[in-house]
C-alpha cells in the first residue's frame, strides 16, 4: 500500500466520535422524540442519503485509482460496471461482489 | 402476555435472523482484511466494529483516513452514510417506544440493516405482540448477527496481516460499496441520486479537503427529493 499511515491519535478520534454520533443516530427517535413522526421533507432527503454519499465516495477510486497512480485501468473499470450490473439485476450483495472480483481477476490475468 | 410467550417471540426473531449471517460474515473479514492493509492492528480493528458496527460507515472512514481527509470530513461524511439509522430510529419508535429505556438504549446500539428491516416486516405480520414481544423478537434478530460481526472482523485481521500482495485489494472496497448501492437503486430518483452524486463528485474532486463528497451527497439527496416529488405529482395527474 503506498497510502501513508493513519495516526493512532486520529483512528482513535475518529473512531470514539464516529461511534457516538452513530448511537445517537440510531437513538434520537427510539430513545428521545417518541413517537411524533418527522417531518415529510426531512424524510424525503433522509431515504436518499446512502444513495447519495456511497456512489460519490466510490466513482473517483473507480475512475482514478490509487493502485495505478490515478491513471484510468480497463480490469477495474470493467469489474466496477460488472458489480453495478450484476447487483442492479440480482439484487444480491454477494453474487454482485463474486461477479465484480472475478472480472477484475480474470481481466488482470489476461492482461498481467 | 406471559414469559413462555415472550420467549417463543425471542426465538422466532433468532430464526429469521440467522440467514443474515451469510452477509455480515464476508462483510465483516473483508473490514478485518482492508483495515490491516491500512496499517491497523488486530485490536484496533476489532475496536472498530464494536464501537461503531456499522460496515459502509467503516469503510467509508477507512477510505477517507487513507485519503488523509481532516477529521471532520472523515466524521460528516461516515455519519451521513448511516444517517438511514434516524430513520430506521423513527420507524421502530411506534413499536418500541413503551419499553424501558435500557432496552432502546441496546436496541439502539445494535440497530442495523438486517435486524431493522427484518423486525418492522414481522411487526406488520403481528398486530397482537406487545412492545415486549416486539422487543424480544428484535432482540434475537441480532442475537446471531452481531457476534458473527465481532468475530469475523477478529478473523479478517489476522488474515489480513498475511494476505499476499498482488491481490488487487485496493479494489475490495470500490466494489463492495458498488455491490450495496446496485440492489438500493430501486427507483427512478434513487437512480437520479446516485448518478448526481456520481457526476458531482467528479466535477468537484479538485475542491480540497475532500468537500467535493460533502457536496456530491448533499446535491445527490435534493436530486433524489426532487425526482420523486415529479415523480408523485406526474402519479397523481
Amino acid at each position: 500500500m503506498t497510502d501513508p499511515q493513519i495516526t493512532t491519535a486520529t483512528l482513535w478520534t475518529i473512531m470514539i466520535l464516529l461511534g457516538l454520533g452513530t448511537f445517537a443516530l440510531r437513538f434520537v427517535f427510539l430513545g428521545m422524540i417518541g413517537d411524533r413522526p418527522m417531518p415529510d421533507w426531512l424524510m424525503r432527503h433522509l431515504r436518499y442519503t446512502a444513495v447519495a454519499v456511497l456512489p460519490g465516495l466510490v466513482a473517483p477510486l473507480v475512475v482514478w485509482p490509487t493502485a495505478t497512480d490515478g491513471v484510468l485501468d480497463l480490469p477495474r473499470l470493467a469489474a466496477a460496471l460488472t458489480t453495478l450490473a450484476v447487483g442492479y439485476v440480482t439484487k444480491n450483495v454477494l453474487a454482485a461482489i463474486f461477479g465484480g472480483a472475478g472480472m477484475l481477476y480474470l481481466l488482470l490475468w489476461l492482461m498481467g | 402476555m406471559t414469559l413462555t410467550t415472550t420467549k417463543s417471540v425471542y426465538w422466532k426473531g433468532v430464526r429469521d435472523g440467522l440467514p443474515f449471517i451469510l452477509v455480515v460474515a464476508p462483510f465483516a473479514l473483508l473490514f478485518g482484511v482492508v483495515a490491516t492493509e491500512a496499517g491497523l492492528n488486530v485490536w484496533e480493528t476489532l475496536a472498530f466494529s464494536v464501537v461503531v458496527i456499522a460496515g459502509a460507515a467503516q469503510f467509508t472512514a477507512l477510505q477517507l483516513m487513507q485519503e488523509n481527509a481532516p477529521t471532520v470530513i472523515v466524521l460528516a461524511s461516515a455519519l451521513a452514510v448511516n444517517l438511514r439509522m434516524a430513520m430506521y430510529s423513527a420507524s421502530l419508535t411506534p413499536h418500541l417506544g413503551a419499553t424501558p429505556i435500557w432496552q432502546r438504549a441496546l436496541a439502539a446500539y445494535v440497530m442495523v440493516d438486517q435486524s431493522y428491516a427484518c423486525s418492522i416486516l414481522a411487526y406488520e405480520r403481528h398486530h397482537d405482540w406487545t412492545p415486549a414481544q416486539k422487543m424480544a423478537f428484535y432482540f434475537g434478530a441480532v442475537t446471531p448477527v452481531i457476534p458473527v460481526w465481532y468475530a469475523m472482523t477478529v478473523a479478517g485481521a489476522l488474515i489480513g496481516s498475511s494476505m499476499p500482495a498482488g491481490l488487487a485489494l485496493d479494489f475490495a472496497v470500490p466494489i463492495t460499496f458498488i455491490a450495496m448501492i446496485a440492489p438500493a437503486l430501486r427507483t427512478l430518483a434513487h437512480q437520479a441520486a446516485a448518478l448526481a452524486s456520481v457526476i458531482l463528485a467528479l466535477s468537484f474532486a479538485f475542491v480540497p479537503f475532500n468537500l467535493g463528497l460533502i457536496i456530491a451527497g448533499i446535491g445527490g439527496m435534493i436530486v433524489g427529493a426532487q425526482v420523486e416529488l415529479w415523480l408523485n405529482r406526474r402519479a397523481k395527474a
